[in-house]
């Protein structure tokens, strides 16, 4: 045996994963697509719930993979199984045998523009999540205003969403919402800020201190009802309509920006991946694990393994953890080859 | 007589248009009222309930809706019985907060 792991996706969960493989003396090997590690907490500015900087994280996550074989912009080109082992040829020419894989590949943001009726794409003050963080990161981003008056978050945009495909809760977009309305009310304090409902999932550790914190303290107003429809108005405002459900009445206001809540939905390339490694996609298009409750990271086929998102929506504590998990599965596949 | 608040007359909600300083006056007096999440507890328990349609929850969502009658009604119901207090998961200061809104009405004399 080779004592080689591949470990594909360079996000948090494959870092933390071959780190801790490293750890266990093993030899993992990193395939990422991209040209930079981290992969969607690289974009984000602070993190919920204790708004700690998202780039420390990942610069130490970087720095403890040091040392390890590491390949950006490379993605497998094929994969042969033969003798117990796995035959890798990557995209950038090299080859490797290895005895275990890693999938960390994690997951995709929805794509706003899909959601017509919200005008992603078509209207000036529209952005998502992500633009969000990213305007918080380089302050440039023609969209958000420089002195708004009122602000809206749409929850649950492309999740609990039949029609767009996803019946999933993000699970992580309720609390981001409730941490971006207060990033934005310190911004602007005079800006009224609307979040706008269909159930508020505030699940973890503190989460709901955020929320009492954002109502108290920020009066931020949170609104039980879906936006069904955006609009533009003549001076280029954004009109949002929604049923006010708690009073059973149709509710109109307009604002100067409004912030989609994009959901987390499968990396489509998961299925490929697994096709070609002989393991299975769920319905929802992530990774099936063995078994949803007690073996998450683990696949049907021995030796593959799963870390972090792509198998669903998960916060990086969580994502972390599962990581570490999946570590030690390996740890222990590989000693059972000895 | 300008009271600061003006009333808001529609059957649907137009946030534009409706004035939230009466709510503003009473989260001043009473900061408790911004964390209700509408659960409807103080209804469920409230003696007054079911014979008048008092609500502390709709209350405090008529008064962020410009539905100033209509809470005027419920709120003249109210027994100050404190039930509503106790069963409250957030904490609301329900008595306090419909004895200070009592005030802000009585203030208004008959503008709201
Ligand atoms: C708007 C938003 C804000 C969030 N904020 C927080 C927060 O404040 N706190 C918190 O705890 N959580 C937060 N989360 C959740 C957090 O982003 C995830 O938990 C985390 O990104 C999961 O990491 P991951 O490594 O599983 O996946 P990803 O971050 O998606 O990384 C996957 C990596 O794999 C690579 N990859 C994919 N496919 C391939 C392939 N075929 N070959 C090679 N490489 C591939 C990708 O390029 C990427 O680098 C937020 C999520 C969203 C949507
Ligand atoms: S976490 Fe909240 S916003 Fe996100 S999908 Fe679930 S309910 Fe909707
Ligand atoms: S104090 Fe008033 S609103 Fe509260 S339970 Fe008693 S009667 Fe009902
Ligand atoms: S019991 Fe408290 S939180 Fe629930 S609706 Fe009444 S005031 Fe609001």
């Amino acid at each position: 045996m080779t004592g080689n792991v591949a470990v594909v996706g360079g996000g948090i969960a494959g870092l933390e994963t071959a780190v801790r493989l490293k750890a266990l003396g093993w030899n993992p090997i990193i395939i990422e697509k991209s040209s930079s590690l981290g992969g969607h907490v690289a974009e984000w500015n602070c993190l919920f719930p204790d708004l700690a900087p998202a780039d420390k994280l990942v610069k130490e996550l970087v720095d403890a993979a040091d040392g390890i074989e590491i390949h950006t912009d490379t993605e497998i080109a094929s994969i042969f199984y033969t003798r117990k082992s796995y035959s890798i040829v990557l995209s950038d020419g090299s080859r490797f045998m290895c005895d275990s894989l890693v999938l960390a590949t994690g997951f995709s943001l929805f794509q706003a523009e899909k959601k017509e009726e919200y005008g992603y794409g078509i209207y000036d003050h529209v952005i998502t999540n992500r633009d969000l963080e990213l305007w918080f990161n380089t302050g440039s981003d023609e969209r958000v205003p420089s002195d708004p008056k009122a602000i809206g978050f749409v929850h649950c945009v492309g999740s609990r969403d039949i029609k767009a495909g996803n019946t999933q809760c993000s699970k992580v977009c309720c609390i981001t919402a409730i941490k971006q309305a207060i990033e934005l009310k310190e911004k602007f304090p005079k800006a009224e800020i609307y979040c706008f409902y269909m159930d508020l999932r505030l699940f973890g550790r503190k989460y709901e201190d955020f929320y009492i914190r954002a109502q108290r303290d920020m009066g931020i107003h949170f609104i039980r009802g879906r936006v069904s429809e955006v609009s533009e108005t003549i001076d280029g405002r954004v009109f949002v309509k929604a049923e006010d459900t708690l009073s059973g009445k149709p509710l109109r206001v307009s604002l100067d920006l409004l912030v989609l809540m994009a959901g987390i939905v499968c990396n489509r390339e998961n299925t490929t991946l697994a096709e070609s490694i002989s393991v299975q996609t769920d319905e929802d298009g992530f990774f099936r694990s063995r078994d949803n409750i007690t073996h998450i990271t683990e696949s049907d086929r021995p030796g593959v393994f799963f870390a972090g998102t792509c198998t669903g929506p998960k916060t990086i504590p969580e994502t972390l953890a599962e990581a570490r998990s999946a570590a030690i599965s390996v740890d222990a596949y590989l000693k059972s080859l000895k | 007589m300008d009271f600061g608040f003006s009333l808001s007359p529609s059957s649907a909600v137009n946030l534009d248009r409706t004035d939230m300083s009466l709510y503003e006056m009473l989260c001043d007096r009473e900061p408790t009222a911004r964390t209700c999440i509408g659960c409807g507890s103080c209804s469920a328990t409230c003696t007054a309930s079911a014979i008048s349609g008092m609500s502390v929850r709709k209350v405090l969502l008529g008064i962020q809706r410009g539905q100033y009658r209509e809470v005027e009604k419920m709120l003249s119901h109210c027994m100050l019985c404190g039930k509503c207090t106790m069963v409250c998961p957030r904490g609301v200061n329900t008595r306090h907060l419909i004895l200070e809104l009592c005030r802000l009405y009585g203030n208004s004399e008959g503008e709201l």
